[in-house]
């Protein structure tokens, strides 16, 4: 299938600490590929890269066969990267179809003075994307939810909205960063089999999660993060049996192995 | 309250064309209602403001940056006119447009260096602006005229009329205002100004969408300011002199004020503020100094209790969680 996204040798230095440093990441196309780790890992800090918010401070990350290295996140969501933010970035005053309809701005193109004009392309780009956002919603099952403002959404469903708002920008890409967040265990559930059917129709996925039956379940490479550094990557098997990850979460020896069955 | 509220949009709904058939009428007739010069005079003010301060709420209520020293963007409207005019005789239709390209072009330097900067900061870099171009007018004297200002500045003529009273005055204004609704809507409505406001309400997020928050904060500020140039344009002819003083600190907060009193982020805002400030003045003319006090209180009562202000957008961020408090309240309310 070919490599999707890749990163080498990427670091981050706030100062003198060191958020994330040296990790390589090899996701494929089709993938869902997870990202674990303890609180303070760097898994965020290492997204933000990803997506052009923070510059590298070493390594070079590669994105469709483009060196994406320190370049904006417009441009790298223009490439068709998209991302949900662990914080809920959502217009929390708009409707959830304005919020979608936000979304669509990469893909249409009218200026100023089309607007000015109300020119054909202008009228076009209207159509489309009234038309667009009420299919996102429809996919994503929001639709009874399109003229309710964002804010006043329950926390999964607010989620949900921040997801649909990212498949309008046409990504071939996903990041999503604990996505499961605040959701209780059926609302987990039924997120788990919305990321499969995503990534059934085309979406390659990558996602940050606590919650570790999450990932197990849906990944097939999980990426273990601690202290900034790489300490395993591979299947969920893999990861599962190795004795760094087991540290890395629970210290050694105690209560070792219980938590990741 | 509601009913009543209610009851108005219905009616309005019904008889919509004959409504604005009628209010078009009253507008156009509106000098000849009015005998008293010293009333059409105030109403010039109100119409003159509402778009100047219109323009602020370009910047300040849709894309949510902070510009206090919109005065600055007036007062080079104001000499490009005065000068261009003055000395080389050129058309007022055409120095309308200069005016408002030549700040449009300014407002976009001024924008290109603060992009990095937000909030306070963006906010005194605006404000020091606004103080230079003043001091410029002041002491560039070969070609502002230095503390003598610009004298007679020509009255706009139409047709072979000269427009020169405030009952003349009046159309101009009006018409400019009505251009300026009319555009700024359009634009409001469509992709650029979703991008604004997606900027306005959480800046993270449109950039993550894609949104290059750079060219729509450049774009944002150079529109705002060609219409402050556009209005300062149009505002010399109307006095016929101009000096630095008009374009004092005292004047930029009194276009913010009437933006924060009428409300930030629609726009009936700025026209609403433009009306009750230039109003107030009027009624509290007597009590010369006592009248800034009102303002200053005013302007704090409504950060305090509307910050969005009287017909500001409710449901945005400048409203903040106020609006949120309130809902709740009224829903506890219900519950009992
Ligand atoms: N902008 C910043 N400036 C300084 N330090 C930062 C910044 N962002 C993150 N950090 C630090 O970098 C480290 C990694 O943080 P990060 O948010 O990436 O962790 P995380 O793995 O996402 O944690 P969590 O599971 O709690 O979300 C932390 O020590 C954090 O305090
Ligand atoms: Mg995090």
């Amino acid at each position: 299938m070919g490599t999707l996204l890749e990163t080498q040798n990427v670091c981050k230095y706030f100062g003198g600490l060191k958020a994330v440093e040296n990790v390589d990441m090899k996701v494929e196309k089709g993938d869902i590929f997870g990202i674990i780790g303890p609180n303070g890992a760097g898994k965020t800090t290492f997204f933000n890269i990803c997506s052009g918010f923070y510059a590298p401070t070493h390594g070079k990350i590669i994105f469709n066969n483009n060196d994406i290295s320190g370049v904006s996140p417009d441009k790298i969501a223009r490439l068709g990267m998209a991302r949900t933010f662990q914080n809920i970035q959502l217009f929390k005053y708009m409707s959830v179809l304005d919020n979608v309809k936000t979304g669509f701005h990469i893909k249409t193109e009218s200026t100023m003075t089309d607007a000015i004009l109300h020119t054909n392309r202008y009228k076009k780009d209207k159509e489309y994307v009234n038309e667009k956002s009420i299919e996102v919603l429809k996919k994503v099952g929001l639709s009874k939810y399109a003229e309710t403002k964002a804010g006043n959404l329950a926390y999964g469903i607010q989620r949900k909205v921040e997801i649909a708002r990212a498949l309008a920008l046409d990504p071939t890409i996903i990041l999503l960063d604990e996505p499961a967040a605040g959701m209780n265990p059926n609302e987990t559930d039924s997120l788990r089999e919305f990321i499969k059917q995503l990534n059934e129709d085309g979406y390659t996925i990558v996602v940050i999660e606590h919650d570790m039956k999450f990932v197990m379940r849906s990944c097939n490479q999980i990426l273990v993060l601690s202290f900034g550094q790489k300490i395993c990557e591979g299947t969920p098997e893999i990861v599962k049996a190795d004795e760094q990850v087991h540290q890395a979460y629970f210290g050694k020896g105690i209560i070792a192995g219980k938590g990741l069955q | 309250m509601k009913h009543f509220i209610d009851t108005i949009k219905s009616t309005y709904g019904k008889y919509k064309v004959i409504v604005w058939i009628i209010c078009s009428l009253l507008l156009l007739i509106f000098p000849a209602l009015i005998p008293s010069n010293y009333v059409m005079g105030v109403v010039c003010r109100i119409l003159f403001y509402a778009t100047l301060a219109g323009s602020l709420n370009v910047i300040n209520g849709y894309s949510g940056q902070m510009c206090i020293g919109h005065a600055g963007f007036f007062c080079i409207g104001a000499y490009i006119e005065a000068i261009l005019a003055t000395q080389y005789h050129i058309n007022f239709w055409v120095l309308l447009l200069v005016g408002g390209i030549i700040t449009a072009i300014i407002g976009g330097l001024i924008a290109l260096p603060t992009l990095r900067m937000q909030g306070i900061y963006l906010s005194i870099i605006t404000l020091g602006f606004s103080e230079v171009v003043r001091l410029i007018a002041l002491n560039w004297t070969s070609v502002t005229g230095g503390a003598m200002g610009v004298k007679g500045i020509k009255s706009p003529t139409l047709l072979g009329f000269t427009l020169s009273s405030p009952k003349q005055y009046y159309y101009i204004f009006l018409v400019i205002g009505i251009v300026f609704i009319f555009v700024t809507n359009r634009i409001i409505n469509s992709r650029t100004g979703s991008a604004w406001i997606s900027i306005r309400e959480d800046e993270l997020a449109a950039r993550s969408l894609g949104i290059e928050i750079k060219k729509y904060k450049i774009l944002n500020f150079m529109y705002g300011a060609f219409w402050a140039g556009v209005m300062g344009a149009a505002y010399a002819p109307y006095t016929r002199y101009i000096d630095s003083t008009y374009f004092s600190l005292d004047e930029g907060f009194n276009i913010l004020s009437m933006v924060i009193i009428g409300g930030q982020g629609t726009l009936i805002g700025p026209i609403l503020g433009a009306a009750v400030v230039n109003s107030l003045t009027e009624l509290l003319r007597s009590f010369s100094e006592w009248r800034m006090v009102a303002y200053a209180v005013l302007i704090i009562a409504m950060m305090w209790l509307r910050p969005q202000g009287l017909v500001g957008a409710s449901d945005s961020v400048l409203a903040g969680d106020k609006m949120k408090k309130k809902k709740i309240k009224v829903l506890a309310k219900e519950e009992k």
